[in-house]
């Protein structure tokens, strides 16, 4: 077995919680390896019991947070929930493209930043809010983003 | 065992919990919490707590330093409290790195309660010019029974649960009660489901508690997927031991054995939290065989979704927590006869499931004395939004929620004015400034066309457009429709071209009457609430809007200029 897949079957196996399912492996995978690399659609459907690779990948596909390639260096998420939305979530979004130069969603040309949307951080009392590598920010602004970004890649 | 060794064994721990909390409260140390709830960590609390203890140690002093929840105040995070032994709580707002050093310095070290500084604070002795807690807009009309916790103990710490009454209902009701007496007791308290469809929890539990299968569950869904929400991860967050104990004795009542917290990837605070909370009540037997050596053994653990509106559905929460997608299945069978892993299951809410340990030490009379007609208790409330105090409070049911907009939340920030409130979340939908004159109260927010749902509030000023909010919403339901039903995931695309094309004022006459049939054949066509209601938002907001709509449609104009504007969401349609 190449390393790779060593680290996948670990990370299905050294799953804590006694319900061990196609859903809570993905997830586990994604915990440990930032992505969900291919070989993990065989690994999944061996490890859990009558499960085929297609029951694997109707799961992966559904869910959005799974990716499926190494994620970058640096992830933003932004939230267009409807209180980040009336706080200006849009012209964040806006910004963020621009100082990313990025069209939409997704990588930057040099793969540093990954730029996501999020339906809601939970934290909508400080709309707006972004998360940057898994972190909580609020009340960001136009001009605060910048620096935000810069600092984290 | 014999009964008497069995109760002093509850007796023995809730004993050394109280030592730890007198100790806490009046030892001899400094008590700092700052609170890291999502709010919290938004606010930059996290990147607090290292700085705290340099200051410290630079200082030589010996504290405790314990992150706490949400008070509710979120507006002010972060929000650290310093309380020296036996003495007041003295809260600080907005704090920032740079004022740390002044006020651990003058609070501690000079033993100084600098007004300045300080916003707010608790206890018996008086502090000049400092108001006191319960003083303030958004704590005058609190009355607090699920949050009774939240933001005073520390979530990680099941011993600072128990010495404020924790798991001592569970106590009562294992070795004072059948499971009979403690399903009377959540019937007669009237508290219906706090998830959205306010259904009688005492009667759904009757459901299950009458299948006589050896194998039941209880599921706890903290799935919360509703934008503007916070409060079931808050709960969870600032006590998750009250959600722990919940379920436990709605196992006991239901004779169910297994329970699962379903929570969404992703939001660590709570996930961790709950995670711990299960590991420390299994530690002191409260969960396992044989609990508090009684002869009830019931065992609990997290399950995770991924990113799923729907997952918060009941049935497609099952289906997510077998590990498949989450779809909604077809009812009949109903869960309590077919649920999860083909077994009988109760579903509730982390709200509903929150009250019920106060409810079976106080009584469900106590309980249903507080509230309003038929909506009983209190609601947990979200507010958000372009508000001067954004929170989370719980008030009892039957407040006007004018008040609640208007003194609670201290009205709208800034020198503007109220334009819309959003409830319910996205399938909820919007009123406007003049329609806010409404009681708390499931059958009064439903008659207006709003729902009170999972008690997200949503204020919006006079610079937001509706059509352009009301887009946004219908975005939302588009990406989270799950597929499973043509006439929603179809039906929320089409709906969102017809929008779309209004907002680039482009919108024709037929238009709103197009929206409407959609909106029918979702209603009609789908097995969720999902697509059921997947219009309101479209229906309330032409209900209170018409003329803004009629200025996009007609007059090809959006006086707020929003629509002018670029606007960015996710495409994907989930098939
Ligand atoms: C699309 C959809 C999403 C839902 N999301 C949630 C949710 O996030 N949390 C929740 O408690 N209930 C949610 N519900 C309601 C649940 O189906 C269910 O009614 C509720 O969990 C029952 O708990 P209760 O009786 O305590 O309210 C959702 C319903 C629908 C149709
Ligand atoms: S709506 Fe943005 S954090 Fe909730």
């Amino acid at each position: 077995m190449d390393v790779l897949t060593t680290a996948i079957v670990e990370a299905v196996r050294n799953q804590e919680q006694p319900t061990k399912t196609v859903l809570s492996s993905l997830l586990a995978i994604q915990d440990a390896m930032g992505y969900i690399p291919k070989q993990s659609m065989e690994v999944v459907a061996s490890e859990v019991p009558n499960t085929t690779v297609n029951d694997v990948w109707a799961v992966a596909s559904f869910y959005p947070n799974f990716k499926f390639e190494p994620r970058s260096q640096c992830t933003v998420e932004i939230c267009w929930g409807p209180t980040c939305h009336i706080a200006g979530a849009m012209e964040i979004f806006g910004e963020a493209l621009n100082v990313l130069e990025l069209e939409t969603e997704g990588k930057t040309s040099d793969g540093s930043v990954e730029l996501d949307f999020n339906t809601c951080l939970g934290a909508c009392a400080q709309a707006p809010v972004i998360s940057v590598n898994h972190h909580l920010i609020g009340r960001v602004t136009k001009n605060t983003l910048k620096d935000i970004i810069e600092k984290s890649k | 065992m014999d009964l008497v060794t069995e109760i002093n064994m509850f007796e023995s721990i809730a004993s050394a919990a109280s030592e730890r909390w007198n100790d806490l409260n009046s030892g001899s140390k400094p008590w700092i919490r700052i609170g890291t709830a999502l709010c919290g960590e938004a606010a930059g609390s996290k990147n607090l707590l290292p700085k705290i203890r340099s200051i410290l140690d630079d200082l030589k002093i010996d504290a405790n330093v314990s992150e706490v929840g949400c008070l509710g105040l979120c507006f002010a995070e972060p929000l650290m409290d310093i309380q020296l032994p036996g003495e007041n709580r003295v809260f600080y707002r907005n704090v920032s790195e740079n004022d740390l050093e002044q006020i651990l310095t003058s609070h501690i070290k000079d033993s100084k309660v600098n007004s300045d500084l300080a916003f707010l604070y608790s206890g018996d002795e008086d502090i000049e010019d400092v108001p006191r807690l319960e003083s303030h807009p958004m704590k005058a009309k609190e009355q607090r029974i699920s949050l009774r916790n939240a933001g005073d103990i520390d979530p990680y710490d099941i011993d600072q649960y128990i010495a404020n009454g924790g798991y001592h209902a569970l106590n009562k009701a294992l070795f004072e009660m059948d499971s009979e007496a403690v399903l009377n007791e959540v019937k007669d308290s009237g508290l219906r489901g706090r998830g959205g469809a306010a259904f009688s929890t005492g009667i759904k539990w009757s459901f299950l508690a009458s299948n006589n299968a050896p194998d039941k569950y209880i599921l706890c869904n903290c799935e919360e997927g509703d934008p503007g929400a916070f409060n079931d991860k808050g709960i969870l967050e600032s006590d998750p031991h009250t959600v722990v104990e919940g379920v436990i004795l709605a196992g006991y009542a239901t004779n169910a054995n297994y329970g699962y917290i379903f929570i969404r990837h992703g939001h660590d605070g709570p996930i961790e939290r709950t995670k711990n909370a299960i590991k420390q009540a299994y530690e002191k037997g409260l969960l396992g065989d044989n609990i508090l050596g009684s002869d009830f053994s019931f065992d609990m653990e997290v399950a995770l979704t991924g990113d799923s509106y729907v997952a918060g559905e009941e049935t497609a929460l099952m289906e997510a927590i077998e590990g498949k997608r989450s779809m909604p299945r077809y009812r009949p069978p109903f869960p309590a006869q077919v649920g999860v892993f083909g077994k009988p299951t109760n579903i509730n809410n982390v709200k509903s499931l929150s009250y019920v340990p106060e409810i079976i030490r106080n009584g469900g009379q106590w309980f249903s004395e507080i509230g309003y007609e038929q909506s009983k208790g209190t609601a947990i409330l979200c507010l958000s939004g372009a508000l001067q105090f954004t929170g989370m409070i719980e008030v009892p049911m039957g407040l006007n929620l004018k008040d609640i907009l208007y003194e609670v939340a201290g009205g709208v920030s800034g020198d503007r004015n109220l334009k819309l409130v959003q409830t319910g979340g996205p399938l909820g939908g919007v009123l406007n400034a003049d329609n806010i004159d409404l009681v708390l109260d499931y059958e009064t927010f439903r008659n207006a066309g709003a729902i009170l749902g999972s008690g997200g509030i949503i204020a919006a000023d006079d610079r937001t457009c509706i059509v352009d909010l009301t887009r946004s919403l219908i975005a939302f339901c588009q990406y989270e429709s799950c597929g499973k039903c043509f006439p929603c995931r179809m039906g929320m695309s089409h709906l969102l071209e017809v929008i779309e094309r209004i907002c680039d004022l482009e919108g024709t006459d037929e238009d709103l009457d197009l929206m409407r049939n959609i909106g029918e054949n979702m209603q009609a066509g789908s097995l969720c609430g999902h697509g059921q209601l997947g219009f309101n938002p479209v229906a309330s907001a032409i209900k209170y809007f018409p003329e803004e709509f009629n200025q996009h449609i007609i007059g090809h104009t959006c006086l707020t200029k929003v629509c002018n504007n670029q606007r960015f969401s996710p495409t994907r349609t989930r098939r």
